[in-house]
């Protein structure tokens, strides 16, 4: 039988409001006070659950609008979103400024890219040749099939049924966990971000940040039915140590431990790996086995260009000088074992599409999807595809052009991705050429379709296209709102249509200037 | 026709067909900073690393010492100080998970970044510079180049099957940029600059 002060409280005060510790209570006697203003209940709102990503049905066209406006429904999530991903644009820049050759390293790594891709077979050839004497194993694969196959036949051979890995952009490419989940081997990422995505059952919705979409709310609540901790403790430092005590003994046990690759260099053989947590260099030193998943578009001829690349890959990402780690394999460890896969799954194709082939300079930094407002704003999983942000929207439809036909369109060619690309990818100017090819191909909606093609005509011929510009400002002005803000019109839908002028630019330059000429 | 065979005929196949002359990457060293140490000691604070200064009395490797002085488990692969934990005697790099300290010398340092480089060879188990709790490191100030260009010119990259650039400690800040040292490896990293033993040139 609970006493009459224990149902007392119990009817009055949140269990919370007992718990030792909660800065905010004054305790008398073992009492929270409650005179004055004081409250007698908890009055921290319940956490904003989290907005999740797009709605995958097979083949069918992402909807990315449909995910994006739940993102911005969600405010606390995309107010946190928004600044973080902005914060680390405003570190970069710092970054940026602080070298003065920055502009030239930009240009010595596209034109190094560029080079490499264009000798794309020598220096994979170079690269195994050298990779071998050093007596790593040098494996191909065609497809994220093929690239399955092939670590299940490594990690079979040596009876491995754990495996510890690093982030990889190309195993989430290939579905990897997925598969090995499905012949029975337990993988564990040991990148926190993508630990907690893991957990969550989620896809990484950023190429560095994986989980930047969640508040530390919603990390409590996966790490409290994953890993159990307390589900009411949102302490960052709190959920960071638990999953470090919680991971340690999975990496001191594992039987395989796996890596990606940032960069590959042909002259040495060596693949290079770039982490804060270190968390690569324990899969890749722990156990006996490793083996690294490598993208054939990752290589870069020699050492001296290595240089180029690490001073801008961090910088760009997250505005640090480097990353915590960076570390050069060129070699097993005395006694160990050392494997790369060296990953196609549609890149050689890419190669050959004459406006799309410089997106295979992408170093994976995530600095345009930083800047992008657009991304910024809905999410990385309302992209629903493996890349999201500027770089997902050109990279993703080579994968499958009817289900990524709308990211295209997820963009106000406002070109800040291309302007803080390290690698200078035109990336806004590939967004609209995708346009173009996805309306040719079919692959777009009627209504963008058809407004697409009047855009067309109309830009094709200047002077239609003044008489249109002042005939829409003229209707702006004077149409009912049911005419504006109607479904047809996407920018219409979280946006006011901004005051029409009163003048076009080129009737007020006629009128002011022309006269003069 | 094998995958190999395969990714390279269709590499072969759409290989753009415009001429990208491979470009010369300068050294970027016209303007270098007045002491390298000081540079290097300014880069590593802002990574987050400690740069423990040298003690004013005839132990050079007092703060060291002060480091240590509370730990259970040392584990040093430098003739200048020893541990209680012999790297020599490590069979499997889990043997390292209960080491609070470990105390390497680097091959050399970055002054640009604060970095600091260990090799196989520096580390002799390379899990000990991640499973350990803390890591310090002995840097010689004779072995500090100015930037990243420099330093890819030296032979480690070349000579070691592994090299790996420690920029501070671990750190992440994956939940709500909230930065945490310690994500998985190291919690902490202090360089200690102490020039190399007379006789410890080479490893």
């Amino acid at each position: 039988m609970s006493t009459i002060r224990e149902r007392i409280d119990s009817a009055m005060l949140h269990p919370e409001l007992r718990a030792e510790g909660d800065p905010d209570a004054i305790i008398r006697d073992g009492r929270r006070l409650d005179h004055a203003e004081g409250t007698s209940k908890p009055l921290r709102p319940a956490p904003e659950p989290q907005p999740r990503g797009a709605k995958v049905r097979g083949n069918r066209p992402i909807d990315q609008q449909e995910a994006a406006a739940r993102f911005i429904a969600a405010t606390e999530h995309e107010k946190m979103h928004d600044e973080r991903l902005w914060d680390l644009r405003q570190k970069r820049d710092r970054e940026m400024h602080g070298i003065p050759e920055w502009e030239e390293l930009r240009s010595l790594a596209s034109a190094i890219k560029e080079h490499t891709l264009t000798h794309l077979d020598e220096y994979l050839d170079q690269f195994e040749a050298n990779a071998r004497s050093n007596g790593i194993h040098v494996h191909w694969a065609r497809d994220a099939a093929e690239h399955n196959q092939i670590v299940h036949g490594i990690l079979r051979d040596h009876g491995a049924t754990s495996l510890i890995k690093s982030k990889s952009m190309l195993t989430e490419e290939c579905g990897f966990r997925h598969y090995m989940a499905s012949v029975g081997i337990e993988v564990i990422e040991t990148d926190l971000g993508e630990r907690i995505q893991q957990l969550d059952n989620e896809d990484p919705s950023h190429v560095v940040v994986p989980a930047v979409h969640k508040l530390r709310t919603d990390v409590a609540e996966v790490f409290a039915h994953t890993i159990g901790t307390d589900p009411g403790n949102s302490d960052v430092h709190y959920l960071a140590e638990a999953q470090r005590e919680a991971t340690r003994p999975l990496i001191l046990n594992a039987d395989a431990g796996m890596t990606g690759a940032n960069f590959v260099v042909a002259e040495t053989g060596t693949f290079v790996v770039c982490t804060n947590e270190g968390n690569a260099d324990l899969s890749a030193n722990v156990p006996k086995l490793h083996i690294a998943s490598i993208g054939i578009e990752k290589i870069i001829p020699r050492l001296e260009h290595l240089a180029v690349f690490v001073r801008l890959l961090s910088r760009s990402a997250l505005g640090s000088p480097m990353t915590q780690y960076t570390s050069h394999f060129r070699g097993p460890r005395a006694g160990g074992e050392m494997h790369v896969v060296l990953v196609d799954n549609g890149r050689s194709e890419r190669l050959g599409l004459e406006e799309f082939w410089t997106s295979l300079k992408c170093i994976r930094c995530g600095a345009c999807m930083n800047t992008c407002p657009v991304y910024r704003r809905s999410g990385g999983l309302s992209y629903g595809a493996t890349y999201s942000g500027p770089i997902g929207l050109i990279i993703d439809p080579t994968f499958n052009a009817r289900k990524y036909s709308n990211l295209p369109f997820a963009s106000s060619l406002n070109g800040s991705c291309t302007n803080v690309c390290p690698v200078k990818i035109n990336i806004h100017e590939q967004i609209y050429a995708w346009r173009r090819v996805l309306v040719n191909q079919h692959e777009v909606p009627l209504v963008k379709k058809a407004a697409m093609k009047a855009a067309g005509a109309l830009l094709s011929r200047p002077a239609a296209y003044r008489a249109a510009i002042a005939a829409a400002d003229t209707a702006l002005a004077h149409l009912p709102r049911f005419v504006i803000y109607n479904g047809l019109n996407a920018w219409g839908k979280h946006r006011e249509v901004p005051h029409p002028p009163k003048q076009t630019f080129h009737s007020w330059y006629h009128a002011n200037r022309g006269a003069k000429r | 026709m094998s995958s190999r065979d395969d990714i390279l005929a269709s590499i072969r196949a759409n290989l753009p067909r415009v001429e990208r002359p491979l470009p010369h990457v300068p050294l970027f060293d016209d303007d270098p900073p007045a002491s390298l140490l000081s540079a290097f000691k300014e880069s590593l604070h802002r990574m987050g690393g400690v740069f423990l200064d040298s003690p004013t009395s005839a132990d050079m490797l007092a703060p060291v010492r002060a480091k240590i002085a509370d730990a259970k488990i040392v584990c040093s692969t430098v003739p200048e100080i020893a541990g209680n934990r012999d790297i020599a005697d490590v069979g499997a790099p889990r043997d390292l998970a209960d080491v609070d300290f470990a105390i390497v010398r680097a091959s050399f340092a970055v002054a640009e970044t604060g970095s600091v480089l260990l090799s196989d060879a520096d580390l002799r188990v390379n899990g000990v510079a991640y499973l350990a709790q803390h890591l310090i490191v002995l840097l010689d100030p004779a072995d500090i180049v100015v930037n990243l260009h420099h330093a890819y010119r030296r032979p480690e990259f070349r000579d070691r099957h592994y090299a790996s650039f420690h920029t501070g400690p671990s750190a992440t800040a994956d939940i709500e940029g909230v930065l945490i040292h310690g994500a998985q490896g190291v919690r902490s990293l202090s360089v200690l600059p102490i020039a190399r033993a007379v006789g410890n040139l080479t490893h």
